[in-house]
């Protein structure tokens, strides 16, 4: 009686492994088709107002033909390097700040109290449906309102502070709170796809405390994750427009912007280069994420 | 196997753990419900028990994870209950391997040893000598990815054994892996556990890794400690109807007390223990091995062949008498054939001394659980 049980199985399998390889084999190639042309579509989607954008940027106009003259002025436009300089500037104060303030918070949340996940997830997810504009007017209110009616006080002190200095902290403050969906999600992600619990539980069973738990075990555990927020965040900041604009600072978005007004192709010329920036940093995030991430099959 | 890795080990044999009334209360879950419990010095102890009986709770409290409401925590009499699980010196062995990703195996073992301020040397050379003792002397490079399950847990069992623990806790350390190598790494845990001569405290659900590998086993219940012994004597003695069910596949007979044993079947068994009154109904307590079968060649028998199941060495007959009553036994397979289902057969028992409950706290025919 038992023994037909794995009969009956290893028929079953002969019976899949007879009929397997003509059926596999029209599987395979079906998806290679469609994926062929999903790729294609996106490709042409994508990349075609690429290039016509790189077309139109070495186009000469006066004299016909090609030239590079855009790319050429691209680093002695008046204003260019000091607005790069304030998006650098913004990119990476506002990933420091996320960062160190939602790893460690994303890390309590899911180890010491997740029952307030919802509320913080709902929190950091606002800015999705809050428009940036709605935000900054906001802002703008209280900051014009503020260092009156507060006078004397600390937060008076505050609010000109980070609205004087050559650093725009208020810009700053403002990023990290429009980039925090994408590093909630991020982060996240991340937490969820390693079993911090028992890697926490592991690493105080061998002897360390809660700081070398952290930075020993769980953030490089998390570094692809960590990398993505940092990368996500930093792209948003540097392609912002609306917030600087509305609060009167110019970085390169800004600077793309009013250069378009007057000259098209240096424009046109800079937002390649914006691209260009975001993808070398997308490569270099990979890059650092990938390591050590080599598959072996055992 | 090493043996300078054995000389240069440690590790806390003549450690004890006690468990004193102990109570652990999540929401309206008793999880640990007064467990009183002590741990030998440098023996193994499984903890044994269904899902929820409060085994993995216990654990978690002597690691330090976790902390009880009532009761206290004892490692050689020093009541560690409110310490934290970082200064406890306890090696742990979880499910679910738990290495660290970014580290290689020899990092991963080595990291215990670099936070009690080992030199890099010394301690590369202990760890390394610990894999050779689990037998990867040539994976010290590897990552956990790069490592099948029965690889990373025996880097994980060199991880927890690098800090020299003065108790080694196991917590189902073998469930996630195959068949095969879970008897492999059985074995293993065993040999270095008796070799090392560590305190170890191992929870499982699994009977058979229990019986197999524990000098005791403690059988848990609701949160309370049903029965601790040897795994011959749990087997064969259970104490209470619950240990009885638990441990193995018991048939539990209805018999009637008269003088000189219980009869059962034509027989009169002599009783282990103690001794109902005569007259009085009870129930016996056989394992199938006890139960003997012989074809009733053609005649009316004492039961019928329902099934018949191949484990193996053996074939586990499911037999139903005609008054309903179910019974299992337990017969060679190369004598399976002479017992195909229908098949009239006899029944006797082992002339053996048997366990008897009264009728009282039987609560079912046979029990046909665990194999």
């Amino acid at each position: 009686m038992v023994a037909l049980t794995p009969t009956a199985g290893a028929g079953g399998l002969a019976e899949t492994q007879t009929g397997g390889p003509a059926t596999s084999s029209r599987r395979r190639r079906r998806p290679g088709i469609g994926r062929g042309l999903v790729l294609l579509i996106c490709g042409i989607y994508f990349i075609g107002p690429l290039v016509g954008a790189f077309w139109f940027s070495i186009q000469d106009k006066v004299h016909g033909g090609v030239q590079f003259s855009a790319y050429a002025h691209v680093f002695s436009a008046v204003g260019f390097s000091d607005a790069f300089m304030l998006s650098l500037k913004l990119g990476i104060g506002t990933v420091l700040i996320s960062l160190l303030l939602m790893v460690p918070t994303m890390l309590l949340l899911h180890l010491r109290a997740p029952k307030f996940r919802p509320v913080v997830e709902t929190l950091c997810l606002m800015p999705l449906v809050i428009p940036p504009v709605v935000l900054v007017a906001g802002v703008g209110v209280v900051l014009a309102w503020g260092p009156n009616q507060l006078a004397g006080t600390p937060l008076q002190t505050f609010l000109n502070a980070i609205q004087s200095g050559k650093t725009p902290w208020v810009l700053i403050l403002e990023y990290v709170v429009l980039t925090l969906p994408f590093t909630y999600r991020s982060l996240d992600a991340g937490i969820r796809s390693v079993d911090i619990h028992t890697l926490t539980e592991a690493g105080l069973n061998l002897g360390a405390g809660w700081g070398t738990v952290t930075m020993r075990i769980l953030l490089p555990s998390l570094r692809t994750s960590v990398l993505n927020a940092a990368f996500l965040s930093f792209a948003l900041v540097f392609g912002e427009y609306t917030v600087a604009s509305i609060l009167q600072y110019q970085p390169f978005a800004v600077f793309i912007v009013a250069a378009g007004q007057t000259e098209g192709q240096l424009s046109t010329s800079l937002s390649l280069l914006s691209l260009l920036i975001t993808w070398l940093l997308l490569l270099l995030i990979s890059l650092l994420g990938g390591r050590n991430s080599t598959k072996v099959d055992i | 196997m090493s043996s300078i890795a054995l000389e240069s080990l440690d590790t806390g044999t003549g450690t004890t753990v006690e468990f004193a009334d102990v109570h652990r209360v999540f929401g309206s879950t008793h999880a640990l419900d007064g467990l009183d419990l002590k741990v030998r010095p440098g023996e193994l102890l499984a903890l044994l028990g269904p899902s929820g009986c409060g085994k993995t709770t216990a654990l978690r409290l002597l690691a330090g994870f976790d902390q009880p409401d009532a009761g206290s925590v004892l490692v050689d009499g020093e009541d560690v209950s409110r310490l934290p699980a970082n200064k406890r010196d306890m090696g742990m062995v979880f499910q679910s391997y738990s290495l660290f990703p970014t580290m290689s195996a020899v990092d991963n073992v080595a990291f215990g040893l670099r936070l009690r301020g080992r030199g890099a040397g010394d301690r590369r050379k202990r760890a390394a000598e610990l894999l050779d003792l689990v037998g990867l002397s040539e994976h010290l490079k590897k990552f956990p990815h790069q490592m099948s399950g029965g690889q990373q847990q025996r880097v994980a069992l060199a991880r927890a054994l690098a800090i020299s623990p003065r108790v080694l806790l196991l917590d189902e350390p073998l469930s996630a892996l195959d068949a095969k190598v879970r008897a492999q790494l059985r074995d293993e845990i065993r040999r270095i556990q008796l070799e090392l001569g560590v305190t170890t405290v191992f929870v499982t659900h699994d009977q058979e890794e229990a019986l197999s590998m524990a000098d005791r086993v403690g059988v848990m219940r609701n949160g309370r400690l049903e029965q601790c012994a040897a795994p011959a004597e749990l087997y064969q003695r259970p104490e209470t109807p619950f240990v009885a069910e638990f441990v193995g596949t018991m048939n539990r007979l209805p018999g009637s007390m008269v003088p000189g044993g219980v009869r059962l079947f034509t027989q009169v068994v002599a009783v282990d223990g103690v001794v109902p009154p005569a007259g009085s109904d009870v129930r016996a307590l056989l394992r199938p091995e006890a139960v003997l079968v012989e074809p009733a060649g053609g005649q009316p028998g004492d039961a019928i062949v329902t099934t018949a199941t191949f484990f193996g060495a053996v074939t586990r007959l499911r037999m139903t008498q005609p008054d309903g009553q179910e019974i299992l036994a337990d017969v060679g397979s190369h004598r399976a054939a002479d017992f195909p289902a229908g098949a009239q057969v006899r029944i006797s028992v082992l002339d053996r001394p048997v366990l008897v409950r009264p009728e009282s706290e039987a609560t079912a025919g046979t029990v046909p659980g665990r194999a």
